[in-house]
């Protein structure tokens, strides 16, 4: 509502409002009269737009909050009472399902009484989103923060040591798939992206090339639901007899090579948008391929794609929930089956809401995080 | 020249070096496999109420998880080391053939094509059942005769699916599926009135029917269009597991003959009746000849219940009749061989 | 692809013909190949380990395998098609091809209306008008950020709660939107309907000759012909004479309510609907971010240069913005028409029967895994394949703009 976000935004614009002198930008009245009311037309769609946000917030707020109903009582044999539910249903929200749902949609059937650590798990997981998104970590140590904190996950939610106790792996679920699902797919594809494009890059080895540009172009080609498909149906087939890796792991290799094909794109990016300079100059110092791509060429380049790296992150982070289709149970799946209840029959809308809530708040955190380094990174090369 | 034979070489060693084991399994390898893992790899749908769901604490329940409790206390002696592995209808014999499972219980329905070209057996029967149609009473619909034009939910890779299309192109009728995959979906799809019918086994639909709370608002049409036997199933080639598979299931049915359940099994024990004795490993070898501990029908008995104990617990509650399914001496299908 | 190993070698010997090989690891040319045949032959290695595993396994669990099960009866139903499909006939083959012809539905049709929406918001960003500005980018940044999965899922549990067709008894309404999908009258296809539409694409055909003749007339004389008489004649003229010299029929069949359902008329079904909607809404905050930024990245010059030499409004967006902002859209958009199209599998989920959900059940019903799979794998690469094609066809015409 504050002028400077209207001017930012109007900067945006192929036509700035800044040239207009300054007696008008300042106070609401003009501030209004700028931005909504500057002409018929614009006039027009003010008013039809503010009617119709205004009839869909009071049309969201009464449903949502004047009648929903955020608890419903208990029956005698120990069981929920979900009638009020029923009655206010298409009137008001069903809060009440998510009071009795929301651990089960965020664990899935993690031991009950064991969910304090797959919670911790996923505070562990945000810590380290955090601590990877400041600069002052981006060092060699990042890494081994990473495989530490990975460890201690692992730990937590296997269990079996430190009188923890042991929880099989089909029975992870909820939030913590996801985010197994998304960081391992981004960690173990990494380096591999990094190596294909590489490869791709290469001259020397028009072999590797091809092979690169093969896996690339085919993984790119289908659709992620074929590759969990083929992990889900197919890859058994695949290993020797006796050799059964399980679902979520099938489905984790799945993401990595799906995730590998994407990243490895933009990493290339990054190397191609190096001055050549840079490569030329580590040949004239006698460098070796190596030596020159470690030290000079690609820190530079992965400098560089952060921001696309982190949008190819958010990407990987909502297509997990296609692993809907072969039976994991991760956020949106679990959801989904608590949605299936009995009890809660018809209350769907609302386990969307909270479900869409989370996706948006990881995916939106990360989203103008990147768009922040990305205007450092612009400031930083236009300087 | 050389370079030529390098390259060979260096090829050569690498595929030799990578070439798989080819380790035949043994007669009985799903059951080493079992007992080397301490647990048994159970296939199961996960989302069917009555067969099998997670409860809030997130314990299957259902007369299919139970079954798969029944495998597992006769091999390993604790119904509870069971691994559930949820299935869909469409990964579900892919896991059990490529041993990702050791047994599928996931009301998947006994087939010739089955068994004759997946490589496949069903061991035993745990639920006659048949595909009916389930419709909400205001349509004022009577009969599956008079659903010409219906538009009907099913799930698609299910034998309902194959025995609608017949049903309809016999009677000359026409249909419109609503075929979506995910259980919750389809019935969510019911509810809401996307389509006229439900069809899938007639127990599901019973089922579905119970855990409505306006369940008179619905009606279950009188006609049974085919014969949906649900069982164990097994991979094909293993018979001794398959064996143990079956003769789990029939130690359920002979408990349930001959009035042991789990809460008298132990006075049991002290029975005279040559046949419980033989049952519960007092007398005779029958487990050692199946490869398993004297007390695995006991095991079964004690720690899961018999066959009846089992329906009861899972479907009953929900209001569905034992019907075909009761055993043989109370008029229904469910018959054990005698064990000795 | 060992013969992938060899020709690259050959390729280096061409390029430096005067220089011999020597057998040295400190010569770069040789160490190049040793590493290319390594790393050729690990993958070589893995990808044969992997086929003599399935081989293997499939002996071992006599699991048939082949294509000759394309050919057997389907027996499956299938709730939407655009030719016509009998279960107890048709083939699998069919069925497959029905399912490809649908995923050709929704991606054709979503790539249309999407670039559509997104070109509109992403314009509408940058308005001036502050409320119209924020809307569209709190849409932008809302559905990026949540799966399409449960966007497609919630379109479909709101479509289901519309009304179901008993409530339109006695409706006398010509359009009907219901829980069974939106209902149109629709005209009753002849050939003379046929005759008609070739008759228009001819006229397309002749409007782009004429118009390409009065490009070379204004290059000449410096004033165009007008193109306008001639398109409306041909493509709008021409085809009415067609239809009409045919006997012009007009039959028009009429939805209505019949027994359970309506009969007649055409349909829009609920879940062609919702996975159209879910995936439009959601690729279209993904080109109006393209667009937005295709925009913006014509330099405010241009602009103003345009305005300068007198050009009006309209002109300087089609001749001197569009054309240089069109290529900086362009190849992230085509990887946005390959994204709709591969999104479009997940039709899978909410009942529409696209080839993913076809071959799922084929895979289901005959056991076939791996020819299921491969099936889906090779519609998808061709779509991919033919979508880059075009559009890197249209991106080189577009390219040569800028001289």
């Amino acid at each position: 509502m504050t002028p400077p976000a209207s001017i930012a935004i109007a900067e945006a614009g192929p036509a700035p409002t800044r040239e207009r002198p300054p007696a008008s930008v300042y106070g609401p009245f003009a501030w209004v009269r700028a931005n909504l009311f500057n002409g018929i037309f614009s006039t027009i769609v003010t008013l039809v737009l503010g009617v119709a946000i205004a009839w869909a917030l009071y049309g969201f707020l009464k449903w949502g909050v004047a009648n929903a109903i955020w608890s419903v009582p208990t029956t005698a044999t120990g069981a929920l009472d979900p009638t009020a539910c029923r009655a206010a249903h298409g009137t008001g929200a069903c809060w009440a399902a998510i009071n009795d749902k929301w651990r089960f949609m965020l664990f899935g059937r993690f031991p009950y009484d064991q969910q304090w650590r797959a919670g911790i798990c996923i505070a562990l997981f945000i810590g380290l989103f955090y601590v990877s998104s400041d600069r002052r970590f981006w060092r060699k140590e990042l890494a081994y923060i990473w495989a530490a904190t990975l460890a201690v996950i692992f730990t937590l939610m296997w269990g079996g040591v430190f009188g923890l106790s042991y929880v099989p792996q089909d029975e992870w679920g909820g939030l913590p798939i996801t985010l197994i699902l998304a960081t391992f797919g981004l960690a173990l594809a990494f380096p591999l992206s990094v190596l294909v494009a590489l490869g791709r890059r290469s001259t020397a080895l028009p072999a590797v090339k091809t092979l690169c540009i093969v896996y690339v172009e085919l993984i790119r080609g289908v659709p992620l639901i074929a590759l969990l498909f083929m992990a889900n149906v197919m890859f058994p087939l695949f290993m020797p007899v006796g050799l059964n890796p399980d679902k979520l792991l099938r489905a984790q290799v799945a993401i990595i090579l799906f995730a590998a094909a994407y990243l490895a794109e933009v990493v290339r990016g990054g190397l191609q948008a190096l001055p050549k300079g840079q490569a030329e100059a580590a040949d004239a110092l006698g460098l070796t391929y190596w030596q020159k791509t470690l030290k000079i060429t690609l820190p530079q380049a992965l400098r560089l794609v952060i921001p696309p790296l982190v949008n190819t992150f958010i990407g990987f982070f909502k297509d997990t929930s296609l692993v809907l289709t072969i039976g994991i149970l991760d956020l949106l799946t679990a959801s989904k089956t608590a949605m299936a209840d009995p009890v809660w029959q018809g209350v769907s809308t609302e386990i969307y809401i909270v479900v869409a809530m989370v996706y948006v708040a990881f995916c939106y955190t990360m989203s103008s995080y990147s768009r922040s380094i990305e205007r450092k990174l612009d400031r930083a090369r236009n300087r | 020249m050389f370079r030529l034979t390098v390259g060979a070489g260096l090829l050569a060693s690498a595929l030799l070096a990578a070439l798989p084991a080819m380790a035949q399994p043994s007669g009985s390898a799903t059951l080493d496999a079992v007992k080397a893992r301490g647990t048994l790899i159970c296939g199961v749908a996960g989302a069917v109420p009555g067969f099998s769901l997670p409860d809030s604490q997130g314990i299957m329940r259902g007369i299919d998880a139970d079954s798969c409790r029944n495998v597992a206390a006769a091999v390993l002696g604790d119904a509870n080391k069971v691994k559930f592995a949820v299935t869909t209808t469409q990964n579900r014999f892919t896991a059990l053939q490529s041993g990702e499972i050791d047994l599928l219980v996931r009301s998947t329905t006994w087939t010739l094509g089955r068994e004759a070209s997946l490589g496949l057996e069903f061991a035993g029967v745990n639920y006659y059942d048949g595909t009916g149609f389930l419709v909400k009473k205001a349509l004022g619909v009577k009969s599956a005769k008079e659903m010409d034009g219906a538009t009907i939910c099913v799930q698609p890779g299910t034998s309902t699916e194959l025995a609608i299309s017949d049903y309809y192109r016999v009677n000359k009728m026409k249909f419109t599926p609503i075929l979506i995959q995910d259980l919750a979906e389809i019935q969510a799809a019911f509810l809401a009135g996307r389509c006229d019918a439900y069809s899938t086994d007639s127990s599901a639909l019973a089922t579905f029917r119970a855990t409505q709370t306006n369940k008179d608002d619905f009606l279950l049409l009188p006609e049974i269009i085919s014969k949906e036997p649900l069982g164990y199933v097994v991979r094909k080639g293993d018979d001794k597991w398959f064996d143990i598979v079956r003769w789990s299931y029939f130690a359920t049915v002979a408990a349930e003959e001959m009035d042991v359940s789990s809460k008298n099994v132990d006075e049991m024990l002290a029975s005279t009746n040559p046949d419980i004795r033989r049952l519960l490993g007092v007398e005779g070898e029958m487990g050692k000849s199946l490869g398993l501990d004297a007390k695995w029908a006991y095991n079964i008995i004690k720690q899961v219940g018999n066959f009846g104990e089992t329906w009861d617990r899972n479907i009953t509650v929900l209001g569905v009749p034992r019907g075909i399914n009761a055993v043989w001496t109370k008029g229904g299908l469910h018959y054990a061989p005698p064990i000795r | 692809m060992s013969s992938a190993a060899i020709d690259p070698r050959l390729a280096n010997a061409r390029a430096a013909p005067k220089r011999g090989l020597r057998l040295s690891w400190s010569d770069p040319m040789f160490r190049n190949i040793v590493w290319q045949v390594l790393i050729v032959g690990l993958v070589v290695a893995v990808v044969w380990y992997l086929v003599a595993n399935t081989q293997h396994n499939l002996e071992v669990r006599r699991i048939a395998t082949g294509l000759g099960f394309l050919s057997n009866t389907a027996g499956i139903p299938i709730a939407e098609t655009l030719i016509p499909y009998d279960p107890a006939v048709n083939t699998w083959g069919r069925a497959v091809i029905e399912g490809i012809l649908n995923t050709f539905k929704v991606a054709v049709v979503g790539i249309i209306l999407s670039t559509i929406l997104g070109t509109l918001i992403g314009i509408g960003r940058l308005s001036k008008n502050w409320l119209v500005a924020k809307v569209t980018s709190v849409y932008v940044e809302t559905l990026r950020d949540i799966p399409v999965l449960l966007q497609l899922l919630f379109w479909y549990g709101l479509l289901q709660a519309l009304p179901g067709p008993r409530e339109f008894r006695g409706s006398t309404s010509w359009i009907f939107i219901s829980n069974r999908g939106l209902k149109l009258p629709i005209l009753v296809w002849e050939p003379a309907h046929w005759w008609a539409l070739g008759a228009c694409v001819l006229g397309l055909i002749l409007t782009m000759a004429w118009n390409a003749t009065a490009n070379r007339r204004r290059d000449a004389t410096g004033v165009k012909p007008p193109v306008w008489p001639a398109a409306l004649l041909l493509m709008a003229g021409f085809p009415a004479l067609v239809w009409a010299s045919l006997g012009a029929p007009h039959e028009i069949d009429f939805p209505a309510l019949k027994g359970f359902n309506f009969a007649g008329g055409g349909t829009i079904t609920p879940e062609y609907f919702a996975l159209l909607l879910g995936l439009t809404l959601y690729t279209a905050a993904y080109i109006a971010e393209i667009v937005r930024s295709g925009i913006q990245a014509v330099p405010k010059g241009q602009w103003e240069a345009a305005a300068a030499i007198g050009l009006h409004p309209g002109a300087v967006l089609k001749l001197i913005v569009l054309p240089q902002a069109l290529r900086v859209i362009i190849p992230p958009m085509t990887s946005q028409f390959l994204n709709l199209t591969k999104n479009s599998s997940l039709a899978v989920a909410i009942g529409f029967q696209d080839v993913v959900s076809i071959s799922g059940t084929m895979l289901n019903q005959t056991g076939q895994a791996i020819e299921g799979v491969g099936i889906i794998m090779a519609v998808f690469l061709a779509f991919s394949l033919s979508i880059s094609l075009f559009m890197n066809w249209y991106n080189a015409r577009i390219a040569l703009v800028e001289r």
